[in-house]
């Protein structure tokens, strides 16, 4: 198990030209698979347009206490890209006027943010629809400071999106490190207690499946039936909904399929499952992604490819949600991880 | 032609329909449906095919099944279950046929 991010260890693949480059040779320079321009093409999709803004996403910074070997992020204690109170407060000012109806703050674990609390409270005021933390769990147990996060999150009515990767030790253990799950099964129960994911509350309580391995997601459905009766059977854990995520060939993932030669098998499976259906319900096409240092992106992923946005508006200091509609999504093979079966989205399956 | 099994030719499965248009689409579309969800669910139905596909020796079939198990969330403890329900019942299958040779050998012998 990694403890250093590809950053920190200087690993090619930390650079997204790298990656980039290697998404668009192989299996896809040899024509052997088509590209996912020519996908889009032939399903009379392209170029993929974005619709309205519903879902504003702001990464907080890549600092995390964990290192899953799946990261798509390449977050990691060593990671000190963090977002400022400066930058914080931009996002504060387009939450304003905003037309989403979601804010959803990732990272990294957003909680490590020095800021992080005064920009929930700040958010919190404006009113918000959804507000959505992706909270990797560990982190509410990893320090005495982080303890009181399940009444902070109650507090402010934050709808809490958690990694769960499996109802099992060694599964959950082996993507997301040793201890992870003990630690995970701990700050399930402690948000349990407060009455989060609990039938009749409010306080609503996700979970996200990503699997531990070179291979897509099952059924989103099937899999949430078994991960609500497992943990209730073996933990007395209950939570609302299971995302079911499919890992994207980008950063720590993409170098593991390169470095378990399972590359070319799983661009294969993602190609196969190609689903014209989910093209129209992309997350890109009605979400804007922000960086730690406010730049602006089509989506998570392509914010760590650094692809920013295709428009005149490219940082959230210049925001301006009427040009942003209407551009042009950047999409490259890794996109086929969004389009795989059922769909793949920050919020699960779209189809 | 240097091998007699190659793990990429699961990919071209579906090319055999090339050759029998009528009958290959007719046993996809049966396949298709015996692995849908009915009296025993579709997770049940993967570890039932895992385990046969040990029983015939069908490597395709066990790469496909273990990937399939692993995309339903199902653990390796419950796939080595399966392998061993397949594996009982085939040595099962040789044992009883011991009962044969014993009445042939109490027919035989004085």
């Amino acid at each position: 198990m990694a403890t250093k991010s590809l950053h920190a260890t200087k690993n090619k693949l930390s650079d997204p030209k790298e990656q980039l480059r290697l998404l668009s040779n192989g299996v896809f320079a040899a024509d052997e698979l088509p590209l996912f321009t020519e996908k889009l093409k032939a399903s009379q999709q392209f170029p993929l347009q974005a619709k309205a803004i519903e879902i504003l996403q702001i990464n907080v910074g890549y600092m995390c206490n964990q290192v899953c070997s799946h990261c798509h992020v390449d977050a990691g204690p060593d990671r000190k890209e963090i977002m400022t109170k400066e930058t914080m407060q931009y996002c504060l000012d387009v939450i304003k006027t905003t037309g989403a109806h979601t804010l959803d703050l990732t990272g990294g674990a957003p909680e490590m943010n020095h800021n992080f609390r005064w920009f929930v409270e700040e958010a919190s005021k404006i009113g918000i629809k959804d507000f959505i933390v992706r909270s990797n769990l560990t982190i509410i147990r990893s320090n005495p400071k982080y303890y009181d996060l399940p009444e902070f999150f109650k507090k402010h009515n934050i709808h809490v999106v958690s990694s769960m990767p499996h109802y099992t030790k060694d599964m959950t253990d082996k993507q997301r490190g040793s201890g992870v799950f003990n630690q995970s099964i701990k700050a399930l129960q402690e948000l349990n207690a407060v009455g989060y994911g609990k039938e009749n509350s409010e306080l609503q309580l996700d979970l996200v499946y990503n699997p531990s391995g070179a291979y897509l997601p099952g059924d989103q459905k099937a899999l949430e039936y078994d991960f609500k009766k497992a943990l209730k059977r073996d933990f007395s854990i209950d939570f609302n909904k299971l995302y079911s995520i499919t890992n994207l060939p980008i950063s720590r993932f993409l170098e593991y399929l390169i470095a378990s030669d399972n590359y070319e098998e799983y661009m294969y499976a993602l190609v196969e499952a190609f689903n014209p259906a989910a093209v129209a319900n992309l997350m890109c096409t009605n979400t804007i992604s922000v960086s730690w240092d406010g730049y602006l992106y089509d989506c998570d992923f392509n914010q760590m490819l650094d692809l920013k946005v295709a428009s005149n508006v490219q940082h959230i200091s210049e925001y301006n949600e009427k040009i942003l509609q209407n551009r042009e999504i950047i999409v490259s093979q890794h996109c086929y991880g969004c389009t795989a079966g059922a769909g793949s989205s920050c919020q699960g399956s779209v189809t | 032609m240097a091998n007699y099994y190659d793990s990429s030719d699961l990919r071209k499965f579906g090319e055999i329909t090339e050759w029998s248009e009528d009958l290959g689409e007719k046993f996809f579309e049966y396949y298709g449906k015996v692995f849908e969800e009915g009296a025993l669910s579709a997770r049940e139905k993967s570890l039932i095919a895992l385990a046969v596909s040990h029983v015939v020796h069908c490597p395709y079939c066990i790469d496909a099944y273990t990937k399939d198990g692993l995309q339903r969330g199902i653990t390796k403890e419950e796939m080595m279950e399966s392998v061993h329900v397949g594996a009982a019942i085939q040595s099962g299958a040789t044992l009883v046929h011991g009962v044969q040779m014993m009445n042939k050998h109490k027919k035989l012998s004085m």
